[in-house]
């Protein structure tokens, strides 16, 4: 047995008058990466957005380990790290500083760890400049540093190498083999070919 | 994968992974107060969004000399309802950017799902929203209160309510801000909310101003200011808090 799973059970999420998740199951384990693919609209977003608890599902349930995420929200948040569409910077502070902030509400960080989360994702570079003033990919890259320095063992990253050129494709897919073959999870929804070494399973969403 | 190349990825990758990682590592405590570093951090760079409910304090305040009558014995008398109704008028101009950009860069978001006590990260943050508009409006209230023709000796009466007022302002301002998060233009709607929630404030605030020029005690109305900031403390971040949830989904 598994120490850790994420198990995903018939999930049904309705966004108005729009059926959107049509009874979602999957469980993914220690170790496991699952990519989400499906058409714009198909729900991936919505999909990550409900395993993060931010949204509420009509139907179905998430388990952590054995235990509805629910009864726990926080337990399982501290746990997990849903990394959206936008990164979570700000403009006014350097990329250092807001990792610094972001990542420092949940762990202690120390100098030493943002420099080297930062000089993994090709970052370094520009680690004292304003986010203001870096391109999409850079900031990309500043969010990924964020996602390793969390230390958790579930990743939800919703489109995680947008804006990123082949490099940092390749950048993305190597820090989720790492993370799963160091016993992570990893839940990413993907519109580009991304090449994981690790066990991946596929799951499509129909429109 | 044998043993040396595992602990080259290690070595490599995540900092510090460790499989006892799941709980969170800092304190709420902690948590909020580096949420509280961090806005007044960033506050400090975007100096222009301070000073606006400032000025607009300022403005309003020395309009009405100029536009009642400078008799300095009729603007003592309106003087107390002139800085209250500038000062909810300022805290509300400022609550605009209490939680907006934050919501907009994902921030809020993040702090949902910090694994940390969301009550306590707003606490933190609606502190530093007090520390940056409130604490300024009030130290600013007592010179336009000098300005109306106030004596020197209801400044520190002025100062204390004024102070006491604004704590419950902002706070009942997180609420409105927190529910109208999702909303385009929120601007009405939040006046709409928070107004008839700040009357009492504005009611016993304007009193307390009032005996304090006319040289009277004011205790009973600084009590009065004083329990709605502590209601406002105990109960207004959970409440903020549920309000941001909602408009995360």
């Amino acid at each position: 047995m598994p120490t850790r799973s994420l198990e995903v059970e018939d999930l049904h999420l309705w966004r108005g008058e729009r059926h959107v998740l049509r009874g979602v199951r999957f469980t993914l384990g220690e170790g496991q990466a699952l990519k989400l693919t499906g058409a714009n609209g198909s729900g991936k977003t919505s999909l990550l957005r409900t395993i993060a608890g931010l949204m509420y599902p009509e139907e179905g349930r998430v388990r952590w380990g054995g235990a509805d995420v629910r009864a726990d929200l926080r337990a399982f948040h501290g746990r997990m790290v849903y990394l959206a569409h936008e990164p979570p910077l700000k403009a006014d502070l350097t990329a250092r500083e807001n990792l610094r902030f972001w990542v420092g509400t949940r762990r202690r960080l120390t100098a030493k760890l943002i420099d080297g989360a930062l000089a993994r994702v090709g970052a370094a570079a520009f680690a004292d400049q304003f986010i203001r003033t870096l391109s999409a990919g850079q900031r990309r890259r500043v969010a990924l540093a964020g996602l390793t320095l969390c230390a958790v063992p579930l990743w939800l990253l919703d489109e995680p190498a947008t804006n990123l050129d082949a490099d940092g494709q390749r950048l993305v897919a190597g820090l989720i083999g790492e993370h799963i073959a160091r016993g992570g999870m990893a839940l990413a929804a993907v519109h580009h070919e991304m090449e994981v070494t690790g066990s991946v399973i596929e799951l499509a969403l129909a429109s | 994968m044998n043993k040396a190349q595992s602990s080259a990825l290690r070595a490599l990758a995540a900092p510090e992974w460790e499989p006892t990682i799941g709980t969170p590592a800092l304190s709420s405590f902690e948590a909020a107060r580096g949420a509280l570093r961090r806005d007044l951090t960033l506050a400090f760079r975007q100096r222009g969004q301070l000073i606006q409910p400032l000025a607009f304090f300022a403005m309003v305040t020395l309009l009405f000399p100029l536009a009642v009558s400078p008799q300095l014995g009729r603007l003592r008398e309106i003087a107390p309802g002139v800085l209250w109704s500038a000062e909810l008028l300022a805290s509300l101009l400022a609550l605009e950017f209490l939680f907006r950009d934050d919501a907009q860069d994902g921030t809020l978001e993040q702090y949902a799902l910090s694994g940390q006590s969301l009550t306590a990260l707003l606490f933190a943050k609606t502190t530093a929203h007090w520390l940056l508009t409130g604490l300024p409006l009030a130290l600013m209230a007592p010179l336009a209160a000098l300005s109306l023709g106030a004596p020197a000796s209801a400044v520190p009466g002025i100062l204390l309510s004024v102070g006491l007022g604004s704590v419950t302002l902002s706070l009942i301002g997180a609420i409105g801000a927190a529910l109208t998060l999702g909303m385009k233009r929120s601007g009405a709607l939040l006046s709409l909310l928070t107004l008839p929630l700040s009357l009492p404030v504005l009611i016993f605030g304007a009193r307390a101003t009032q005996l304090a020029i006319s040289g009277e005690t004011l205790v009973a109305p600084l009590e009065l200011l004083g329990a709605l900031a502590v209601l406002g403390i105990t109960l207004a971040p959970f409440a903020a808090a549920a309000g941001v949830r909602i408009s995360l989904e």
